[in-house]
């Protein structure tokens, strides 16, 4: 597929215009980026750096007056805090375990749905569905008509493996969670490793049939190298979204029970609106920020092989 | 589609093999069968749940014969109207915001690209990266000082913000597919880059478009972060009306389901018609 296209790709195109190309010409290219820069500098950036300013300040919303520089008296509390280290720590079991297992499941799914069977686009329909969902609904269903110890729907079909009314949301809070963060994002990975699946030369995976391998072979030898790009897509996309779950967390435990389920954003939530601790809630942020670029640098690095990989690969 | 180029070979197979094949196909249709009805289970659960009265939601053994009725339904129909309204003007404001601003950064990046597009791409996705619920408490001062608490426009304006890197990776590399003598054929003309934007490659990346209009409108839609903690009461939108439908006491999970469902309903109604276009989008993201 992406052998023919690469003709039209950036480089090429770039060499077949005059090496020398003005500076009129140079802006002329610039021009079209500019809004779209400008208006993502303004929005995401500016709210960032007025966090910076304000993670120095004192700053309550329930205390009046000014708020005023207290240098790092707020970081010294965030790196002392049990409870932003529990965050933190939940933060990345919750990503990691939910991006995982939904890869797994999303690569199991999409072998699946890559095969012909009767009513294939009914089951991809089916499947797809649970992303669609609005997570705040998603959420609510799940706690209230599935998961409910007394009339939940999950303990109904989990009675005949001696499963007896299980408050899932009190004894198995994170893991419920982490379900529902799963339930939501393994159609997301479903789609991206089927794209790569359907996008297989078929004449490859013949050949290699005529040669004479194993099915088992065939996937780990053609199959799993060709769809790494579209693994490590998604990985880092799920990894983006879920890194910043909220709703789930809000409308199914509450950050609860205790703080079983207190990730970064709901621990950022509660400094804010609870504790009105501005100051110290943009402190946390900052650091949520700095970890943040330190592993999004490697997901780039990851990104730049990807690209790489196109380059390189077609 | 491998499945197809295979096949005249294989309908040439002698009986027994024949008959594995065809157990094997109806066996891995099965499976897939179950997998998909299992993983729907929560969906249609909800479903099932808001048609029935009050009192059948919350029985035990679950009810699934019941008489079902409107009424949760009627309820949340006389409820949502500032919600939905709110929640529309939002989802397509920033998603025209989107594709304005998009459309030409694309182009920038890809037909004719500046200097350094690859940092230009990268700057776009590490925005993505860094977590908006870390600068809520700044964000909502901001808000306050420019008026623009509990205001429809911040929503419009966060939400195009939160889509734009998407969008714009994702409109990139539909314009990469655009054939390269098309573009030719418009210089030659004479034509200027407004022309061969508005020309010739729009009309070719129209379907590109539409699926990335479409995960814009998913995430939108479906945004509550930021609106819990942004409106009130002028730009509440549906997730928020789902919050408010759980009273603190009483029966309420009919109620609930209800008004789960009509929330989600537009965007599986719309993610359903178009996931042709949606699979196409991620892939190509992934591939370009």
């Amino acid at each position: 597929m992406a052998v023919v296209e690469t003709g039209a790709a950036p480089p090429s195109v770039a060499a077949v215009r005059p090496r020398g190309a003005t500076r009129r010409e140079a802006w002329q290219r610039r021009l079209p980026l500019l809004p779209a820069l400008i208006y993502i500098v303004v929005v995401t950036q500016i709210p960032f750096l007025v966090t910076l300013w304000y993670s120095f300040q004192s700053y309550f919303f329930d205390v009046p007056g000014p708020p005023h520089f207290i240098g790092f008296s707020n970081y010294t509390t965030v790196f002392t805090s049990a409870a932003f280290r529990g965050a933190l720590v939940r933060s990345v079991v919750m990503t990691a375990s939910a991006v995982i297992v939904a890869m797994l499941l999303g690569i199991a799914f999409a072998i699946l749905l890559d095969r012909k069977f009767l009513g294939r686009g009914v089951v991809r329909t089916l499947i797809i569905t649970p992303f669609l969902v609005m997570p705040a609904a998603a959420a609510l269903v799940w706690a209230g008509p599935m998961l409910d110890p007394n009339f939940g729907l999950l303990n109904y079909l989990l009675q005949p493996f001696g499963v007896h009314h299980v408050a899932w949301l009190s004894t198995h809070a994170l893991g419920s969670v982490i379900v529902v963060m799963i339930w939501q994002w393994t159609p997301f990975m479903t789609l991206i490793v089927l794209a790569g699946l359907q996008s297989q030369p078929p004449d490859t995976l013949e050949a290699a049939t005529v040669d004479g391998a194993g099915a088992l072979a065939i996937f780990r030898e053609l199959t799993l190298p060709h769809l790494r790009p579209y693994i490590e897509l998604g990985i880092l996309l799920g990894s983006i979204y879920l890194v910043n779950v909220f709703d789930q967390v809000r409308l199914m435990t509450n950050g609860g029970p205790g703080t079983a389920t207190t990730n970064l954003p709901f621990y950022l939530y509660t400094q804010v609106n609870y504790a009105f601790d501005v100051g110290g809630a943009a402190a946390a942020g900052v650091v949520t920020v700095i970890l943040t670029i330190i592993v999004a640098t490697f997901a780039l690095r990851m990104f730049a092989r990807v690209f790489q990989f196109q380059e390189a690969g077609v | 589609m491998s499945a197809v180029a295979v096949r005249p070979g294989r309908t040439r197979a002698p009986g027994p093999q024949r008959f594995r094949e065809v157990s094997g196909k109806v066996g891995w249709g099965i499976v897939a069968w179950v997998v998909g009805i299992a993983f729907f289970l929560p969906v249609l659960w909800m479903v099932i749940t808001a048609f029935k009265p009050e009192s059948a939601a919350e029985t035990w053994p679950p009810r699934f014969v019941f008489s079902p009725t409107l009424a949760e339904f009627r309820l949340v129909f006389s409820g949502w109207g500032p919600y939905v309204t709110h929640s529309a003007i939002a989802t397509v404001g920033s998603t025209i915001l989107v594709l304005v601003l998009g459309v030409p950064a694309a182009y920038a990046l890809s037909v004719h690209p500046v200097k350094r597009w690859r940092d230009g791409l990268f700057f776009f996705i590490s925005t993505k990266m860094l977590p908006i619920v870390a600068a809520i408490g700044p964000l909502y001062v901001i808000a306050v000082k420019a008026h623009l608490l509990d205001s429809i426009w911040l929503l419009i304006i966060l939400y195009a913000a939160m889509n734009l890197p998407l969008a714009v990776w994702m409109i990139r590399s539909f314009m990469l597919e655009v054939p390269g003598e098309l573009l030719e054929a418009a210089e030659l003309d004479g034509a200027g880059r407004i022309r061969e934007i508005r020309e010739v490659i729009l009309p070719v990346i129209s379907p590109g478009l539409v699926s990335t209009a479409l995960i814009c409108v998913i995430f939108a839609w479906n945004e509550l972060f930021l609106a819990l903690n942004l409106t009130v009461t002028n730009a509440a939108t549906m997730p928020m009306y789902l919050i408010s439908s759980v009273p603190q006491e009483g029966l309420y999970i009919a109620h609930l389901s209800a008004a789960a469902t009509v929330a989600s309903v537009p965007v599986i109604i719309v993610g359903w018609i178009a996931q042709r276009s949606l699979v196409r989008g991620l892939a190509m993201g992934a591939i370009k």
